[in-house]
Order: C-alpha cells, then sequence, then structure tokens
C-alpha cells in the first residue's frame, strides 16, 4: 500500500482545475458584496496638502476610507512595520495608497476613483541605487540604508598581493514582475462584534493574520483568513496581500457589507512588489592554475519606499553570493537602499538570482583570464564536502558539483557545439553559442529562521475515516496538496485517495509558517510525516489497529477512535536537525540545513541583424534529495527556467519618476509557448536524513542560474561581454555597436 | 431592443443549451459568462487580450472572451470549460492535463485547455511547432509549457486509441 512518494501521483486538486470548477476569489460572491478600489498618490515623494472629490459622483453612496478610520496601527505589519497601510499625509513612492472607495457598482466604482485628486507638494527624489548610496537626498532613516551585512572569511586584502590575476566586474540586474496570471484579490467581511475575516489568492495567510490583527487592534481570534485556490505566487503573494486584506477589511469594517477588491493587471503590476534591482561589483584575485584566493563582493539591492522584506531578501543574496566555491579569503559587503519607488519584495528566488548572476558572470570572465575553459576553471574550485563555505558553514551533506557538471556538459554536447560553434560563426549574421552556471539554492528559512518560526503542521482523522493533512502552507501551483498527501499516506501506510488536505484557513490549521523559501516540502513536509507517524503510533497502540493493515482497516480503526475517544490528531513542531547552529552577529554558521545543487547549460542564437536572442536548448542538472512527484518537480524547475528565460532576455521593467510605465502584459514580455526552447530537466538524487523520505526544497532553484547562463552563452556567440540583464535586442544592440565602431 | 437600462437580449447556445441573455450591448461577454451565467471556469488575467486565461470557443474558434462584446454572441454557439466534461467523465484534453502535469496553479489552464481541444480539432496529429503556435495565445506562468505540450501529445495518443 505504500509507494506513493517518488512516483508520478496526479494533482490532489487537479480534476477541479482541469474542468474548471477551482473556485479562486474572483469567483466567490457573497450576499450584499460591494467592490473596493484604491485611490493613489501621484508623484513619487511629497507632502499631501488636499483630497479634492470632483462633484459629478453621487459621493453619498460611496463608503470612502483613510487612514483616520484605521482602528489600530496604520502599518502593514510585517518587520519594521515601516510601511502605512493607508497614506497619513506623506507620500514616498507613486502607488502609495491614499483613499479607499467601496461601492456596488463596479463601473461607477472607477469613475469615482478617477475623480478624487490627491494634491501635493513634491519634495525631492531619489531613484537611483547610486544616488541612493551618494545621499543625493536622504529619503529614509539616517542615510537611505535599510540594512547591510559584512561577511567575513580570511583576508581578503591579504590575498591581492599574492595573486597572480586580480580580475573586477560590476554587474546589474532589473527589477522582475512575478506576473502569475491570476492578479491579487481579496474579500472581506468585518465589524466590531464579529472580527474580520478575509478570503483571498495569497501565499502566507498567518502574515495577512498578523497584519490584520495590529491594523484593528483586535485579539488573534477575532481574525481570520481564508486561503483561496491561488493561480500562482512567485513570492508576489508573499506580504502583497497583508495590504489588499488590509484595505478590503477597513472597506467591510466601515460599510458593514462584504467588500470584494481585485487588481485589475496594470494596478498589480505597478503597485505591487517585484524584483529587487541590483548592482553587484566583484574583485577576484586567483592563481595562474585557476584557483580561487578571494572573492570581495560589494552587493546592493534597491528596496523601494519601504524597509518591508528587505534585510531578508538581501541576507539570502549575500550569503548566495559566493556560490558553490571554497575561497579561503571572502568579503561580501551588502547593503539594501530606499528609492522612490514601491517597495520591492519577495520573488522566487529572494536575492540569489541577482547575486549569482553577478558570480556566474564573473567566473566565466575570471576563466577566461586565467585562460582556463569555464568548466574547468570551476571544477578547480567546486566546494566539496566536508569543506566551509564563506559563512563558515562545513558542508555536511554530499555534494558533488563535478558531476553535475560533467553530467549537463554531456547532455547538452557542450565541448563539441562550442567547437563547432567557433568554426561556424564567423560571416555568419546568426552566432551562436554556449554557456553554463554552477550555483546552489539554501532550503528553508536562513541561519535561524526556522527556530524562530517553530512551525506546527498536523494530521487528523475524521469520523469518516479519512485522513486530513493540517497545514497554512498553501498550494500555489507547486503541488503542496499532493506532495503533503503523498508523504503522509507513505508515513501511515495508507491509499493516497484517503488522504486530504484542509483548506488553510486560520481558524483550523497551526501556523506552518509562510509558503516561502523552498520550505514546504523539506521543513513542513518533515513535520507532516512526523505528525503522520505519531498519529499511526497512537492507533496502534489503542489497540483498534494492527500490523499489517489494509486503507480499509485503517479508516475503520480511525472511525471506531473517533467514535469511542473523541478526536484522533497529532501536532508536531519543527525542532532543528542535530549540529545546526548560527550566529546572527557574526553572520557566521550554518545557513541553511540542506542545499539543492545545479549546473545548468544554455544553447543560445544571436541575431546579429535583428539583436535578438533566441535559446535553443537548454539543460538543467540538478541534486534536490528525494524527488517526491517527478512530473511535478519537473514541472516546477521547467516553469523556474522559463521565468528565468524572461529575467535574462525579455523582462524589461520600465521606470518614470518611480513608477512602472509599462505595466500590461502588451509591452511587460514574458515567454510565450513559441520562445522557449525544449527544457530538458535531469535529477541526481542523494535523500537528505532530515527531509521527508530524503526531500529537499527545489522552488526557488531553477531561477537562480538560466540568466547567467544565456548571458555566458552569448558571450560564447559574440566574443561581447554583457554585464546586465534583460539582454533586450536594445542593450544588445547597443553593446555590439559600441564594441564595432 | 434595449430596455430603458440600455440592456439588449442576446440569444445564443452556451455548452449546448439555449440562453437568452440580459446585458449592456458593449458588455464584456467575459462578464456576462461569468455573472449572468455564474461560468466562473473562463478567468480574467488581463483584461486586454493578451493573457488568454478567458478563452472561449465561439462558433468553433478560440477568442478572448475580454475582447468580445455581449452582442456579439447573438445567436452564437460558445462553448466555455464546463461544457467540456460530461458530468463526471472528463474530456481527453482534461485528462490528458490531469495526467501529464499540464496544470499547475490552474487559472490559465481553463484557456490552454480549450485552446489545446481546438487546436485538436483543426490539427489532430499536430507538430511540435504547430502546438507551441497553437497554445502561443495562452500565456502560462507556471510550467513553462513543457507539460502542456506533453499533455498535448498525450491527448492525441489517448484520442488515436478511442478513434
Amino acid at each position: 500500500m505504500t509507494g506513493f512518494v517518488g512516483k508520478s501521483i496526479p494533482r490532489k486538486e487537479g480534476r477541479e482545475k482541469v474542468t474548471g470548477r477551482a473556485k479562486y476569489v474572483d469567483d466567490l460572491t457573497f450576499p450584499g458584496m460591494i467592490r473596493g478600489t484604491t485611490v493613489r498618490s501621484s508623484i513619487a515623494r511629497g507632502r499631501i496638502t488636499a483630497i479634492r472629490f470632483e462633484p459629478e459622483i453621487p459621493w453619498s453612496e460611496f463608503t470612502i476610507v483613510t487612514a483616520r478610520d484605521i482602528p489600530g496601527k496604520n502599518c502593514i505589519a510585517l518587520i519594521l512595520d515601516d510601511q502605512p497601510c493607508l497614506c497619513d499625509g506623506r507620500i514616498n513612492h507613486p502607488e502609495e495608497p491614499v483613499l479607499l472607495l467601496a461601492h456596488p457598482d463596479p463601473y461607477l466604482l472607477e469613475q469615482a476613483r478617477r475623480a478624487v485628486r490627491v494634491e501635493a507638494e513634491p519634495l525631492p527624489t531619489v531613484f537611483t541605487i547610486e544616488d541612493s548610496l551618494a545621499r543625493k537626498q536622504v529619503i529614509w532613516g539616517e542615510d537611505n540604508i535599510f540594512k547591510s551585512f559584512l561577511v567575513q572569511r580570511g583576508d581578503v586584502d591579504a590575498a591581492w598581493k599574492v595573486s597572480d590575476f586580480v580580475v573586477e566586474g560590476e554587474y546589474l540586474t532589473g527589477a522582475q514582475e512575478q506576473l502569475y496570471i491570476e492578479p491579487n484579490g481579496m474579500i472581506a467581511v468585518a465589524n466590531p462584534n464579529d472580527g474580520v475575516t478575509v478570503w483571498g489568492s495569497m501565499q502566507c495567510p498567518f502574515y495577512v493574520h498578523k497584519a490584520l490583527a495590529a491594523l484593528f487592534n483586535l485579539p488573534k481570534e477575532k481574525v481570520r483568513v481564508v486561503q483561496t485556490e491561488t493561480g500562482g505566487g512567485f513570492g508576489g503573494k508573499e506580504e502583497y496581500p497583508s495590504m489588499l486584506a488590509a484595505h478590503a477589511a477597513l472597506l467591510a469594517w466601515k460599510s458593514g457589507k462584504p467588500v470584494k477588491m481585485i487588481y485589475d493587471r496594470a494596478e498589480d503590476m505597478a503597485a505591487t512588489t517585484k524584483r529587487h534591482p541590483s548592482r553587484t561589483r566583484h574583485r577576484t584575485a586567483v592563481t595562474r592554475d585557476g584557483k580561487l584566493l578571494a572573492l570581495d563582493i560589494d552587493f546592493t539591492l534597491d528596496g523601494g519606499a519601504y524597509e518591508t522584506l528587505s534585510p531578508v531578501v538581501l541576507s539570502r543574496g549575500t550569503i548566495h553570493a559566493a556560490g558553490p566555491y571554497f575561497c579561503p579569503n571572502v568579503r561580501v559587503r551588502a547593503r539594501a537602499v530606499a528609492t522612490n519607488a514601491p517597495p520591492h519584495g519577495a520573488f522566487r528566488g529572494f536575492g540569489a538570482p541577482q547575486s549569482i548572476f553577478a558570480l556566474e558572470r564573473h567566473m566565466d570572465r575570471v576563466a577566461r583570464a586565467v585562460g582556463l575553459s569555464p568548466a574547468e576553471f570551476r571544477r578547480r574550485n567546486f566546494i566539496q564536502q566536508d569543506q566551509t563555505s564563506a559563512v563558515g558553514q562545513v558542508i555536511r551533506e554530499r555534494v558533488d558539483m563535478a558531476r553535475l557538471m560533467d553530467r549537463a556538459l554531456e547532455l547538452s554536447g557542450f565541448e563539441a557545439k562550442s567547437c563547432r560553434f567557433a568554426a561556424e560563426n564567423p560571416g555568419n549574421h546568426l552566432k551562436r553559442g554556449m554557456g553554463l552556471a554552477a550555483f546552489m539554492h539554501g532550503a528553508g528559512f536562513t541561519g535561524s529562521g526556522e527556530e524562530y518560526l517553530a512551525s506546527v503542521a498536523g494530521v487528523e482523522a475524521t469520523s469518516d475515516g479519512v485522513i486530513r493533512v493540517l497545514s497554512a502552507s498553501t498550494e500555489i501551483g507547486q503541488g503542496t496538496n499532493t506532495i503533503f498527501a503523498q508523504i503522509a499516506a507513505d508515513a501511515l501506510g495508507i491509499p493516497y485517495d484517503l488522504v486530504e488536505i484542509a483548506q488553510p484557513d486560520t481558524s483550523q490549521v497551526p501556523n506552518s509558517g509562510p509558503t516561502v523559501a523552498s520550505r514546504t516540502c523539506m521543513v513542513v513536509g518533515k513535520l507532516v510525516e512526523s505528525a503522520a507517524l505519531g498519529l499511526k503510533q497512537t492507533l496502534l497502540g489503542s489497540g483498534l489497529l494492527r500490523e499489517p493493515y489494509t486503507g480499509l482497516e485503517f479508516a475503520n480503526a480511525c472511525k471506531q477512535y473517533v467514535a469511542a475517544r473523541g478526536a484522533l490528531k497529532s501536532t508536531v513542531q519543527f525542532q532543528p536537525p542535530p549540529g545546526i547552529h548560527w550566529n546572527d552577529q557574526t553572520y557566521q554558521g550554518d545557513a541553511y540545513a540542506a542545499y539543492a545543487w545545479a549546473v545548468y547549460v544554455a544553447e543560445v542564437t544571436v541575431d546579429t541583424v535583428t539583436f535578438e536572442t533566441r535559446v535553443d536548448d537548454f539543460v538543467a542538472v540538478q541534486e534536490v534529495g528525494k524527488v517526491v512527484n517527478p512530473v511535478l518537480a519537473t514541472g516546477q524547475i521547467e516553469g523556474g527556467i522559463a521565468q528565468a528565460i524572461g529575467y535574462a532576455l525579455f523582462e524589461n521593467v520600465v521606470w518614470r519618476e518611480g513608477r512602472m510605465v509599462n505595466s500590461q502584459m502588451t509591452n511587460y514580455i514574458m515567454p510565450t509557448s513559441a520562445d522557449l526552447p525544449r527544457i530538458r530537466i535531469f535529477f541526481e538524487e542523494h535523500p537528505y536524513p532530515y527531509g521527508p523520505m530524503g526531500a529537499k526544497g527545489i522552488g526557488e532553484l531553477p531561477i537562480d542560474g538560466p540568466a547567467p547562463a544565456i548571458v555566458n552563452a552569448i558571450e560564447q556567440a559574440t566574443g561581447v561581454s554583457i554585464t546586465k540583464i534583460p539582454v533586450t535586442p536594445e542593450v544588445l544592440m547597443e553593446t555590439l555597436e559600441a564594441v564595432h565602431v | 431592443m434595449s430596455d430603458a437600462t440600455g440592456k439588449i437580449s442576446i440569444a445564443c447556445t452556451v455548452n449546448g443549451k439555449r440562453v437568452t441573455l440580459r446585458a449592456f450591448p458593449m458588455e464584456r461577454l467575459l462578464d456576462v459568462l461569468r455573472s449572468n451565467l455564474h461560468l466562473t471556469g473562463t478567468k480574467e488575467g488581463c483584461g486586454e487580450g493578451e493573457c488568454g486565461a478567458c478563452s472561449i470557443l465561439m462558433n468553433g474558434e478560440l477568442v478572448n472572451s475580454c475582447l468580445v462584446p455581449a452582442l456579439h454572441a447573438d445567436g452564437a454557439s460558445i462553448t466555455t470549460i464546463e461544457g467540456l466534461s460530461l458530468g463526471d467523465a472528463l474530456h481527453v484534453v482534461q485528462r490528458a492535463f490531469l495526467e501529464c502535469g499540464g496544470a499547475q496553479c490552474g487559472i490559465c489552464t481553463p484557456g490552454m485547455v480549450l485552446a489545446a481541444v481546438n487546436l485538436l480539432e483543426r490539427a489532430p496529429s499536430p507538430t511540435e511547432a504547430q502546438i507551441r503556435e497553437g497554445l502561443s495565445g495562452i500565456l502560462c506562468r507556471c510550467t513553462g509549457y513543457m507539460r502542456i505540450f506533453e499533455s498535448v501529445l498525450q491527448a492525441c495518443r489517448a484520442s488515436g486509441i478511442h478513434k
């Protein structure tokens, strides 16, 4: 009866999704429900002087909410609580929410939104990392710095003198929109008697819960958050849903009616979080036989107007900045700075795609300086089991980057194609090239994060003899429901169909933490496994069940137990694996309990007439521990690679005065089915002893490596070194023409 | 035709049933299907004809229902995702999406499944290029499309067996 883990079991909620029966937030209607909308600031920074309501609108029919209507603290509680829920007079970015409106008629509501004039006295602004660092204006705190980190290992400054080569470079990455196809949406019911309940699209029900409790100054039990079917997240529904839930709930509280707020695409793209733009500077010391002596890395993220999650994004980017290499001397100086753009936030990879892009572009240039091939140079520097990472973590898990690279090179035909393209490219306007990237991604919260979270998950038996998994971990397309059911079924020794997943509802499920950081399978999945084993022991101990048993016998035993003794429920709280230590002060220690490791290869064609780049083939080899569901895992990685191909080549956020001006799918271009190569996925499995059945995390890994692999391939094809993404045709044209003039 | 509110009567066939709808002539067909007929399987992703989540079959053509004025539906035959399966029996394309991992978050799935059905009606044994072209009007952010291509091929194989 066991053996579901490792098999491609169809998606648990798949039938509802392929038939269109799955209910997303916009599919729900409540009696008497009205619609809400947001009036936003018109400038990037300033002081509001007046709010005028144009006379053509019947304003008495509207519910109007301002900051004065907030019962508790006017902030979106997260880390520092510096982001207001509604503007209290000071504008810090161009999409700042100023006022909320609600009305039953959505057409009139939109007219009304346009008939509110926010008048403001402008203040000086800052829009770039350079201007923010130079304190052209101080717009946040004393120095525009949200957070800074210093990682030091060995003595970087002593290495320059003894090295044979020193290679420097600067690398830039742009913002990226998550572009989940379901926009953010929320429905709220709220009043002083019953408290606040919201239903919506989200990754982290308990983040929303925390924000609402603070905003309304309500006890925890008076706030309820329910996740509806969620049409993609990618980090874009990590922190932002707290803002939208707050707005819907304020309108519901004041109007006494259920309020639905669904962003249209333009508002969703312009006003909600995006990936942090970044600037990374590398200075690397290396010996003539290609051994890394020192990595000196300066890493800066543009955090936007409020701190929000920037310190955490910066932390992950910082820890991943030295990559899967052993280097005796490392210094990473990192900081997140303020600009007058909407806050940048969580997006799959969480800082690592930025620092890994810089590193893996730079490693190709270091290899060239030394006179080694990109593969050979990397091979000489890969971190080995029992070696110590830049943050002082002894890598205890089995790691074999050289094997992953050998497989990737072989599967992609790297060497033979590189030779062939080198021979064919001269004189041809189509230039082809191969590029690779080697990287890793830590699973779970950084450092002591999982210990602080202290997540809880459980399983319970129903009176029908069905097992329900209880967690706040959300299904957002990545397969939570399916893998939890597989893990629980195997732990209990029962059929997959006997396991159900409880809807994430803060009044019904324990806080298993946010659905982020590649932690759901490895961390929460392990809790589900442990809880299931606990429930099985209880049932065996009760004498109602004896091994071996069938699914039917198990279900009958559950029914008897529940009928005779009441609830049959088992919950487990996170305990760190043994020997994991992290020091937040020195930023040294076991940054992550486990890593996924990977080597990716891109094959590209660059058209030197149109300046378009096409990815022709993509090979992704990764070691992720036990693969719980091969079809789901493969699909998730393919999707991450597709998103990263967009990041590398197409997805260009155009800013004007802190505002995204191409906030449409017409002019912000993501890959279609016609734009992508065959994406070929290969797994190595080194079971991780503290993951469920040996599994680690995989969600973020695939977005880290493709961009540098692609740009490395562009360099091989064209001979031109490009150091920023996205490599749009415009960027390529400017770069190639500058070289050829 | 229009009453005091400006609404008109629209007679059409939706998922095999004849219906008469009351709607403003320029109302989006997407909204009429979702609000008047409660067919919420048709999704809105962008509202400007780019993402294809609102795709339906109208007189045998795949259209973005967010771009179709309701009055154009008069006399039309419309199939939404809800009209594809009979009771609990899945359409061969739906079953293939379920088996091959063609659906992840599911928000593009109704439009994508209808695009695949429409493609297979036009090209029962499509080449990879035809599949890529035939699905290119529907954006998916989760899958990278590979499992969707596999689903279409699986549906072809399964249809072949049933023929």
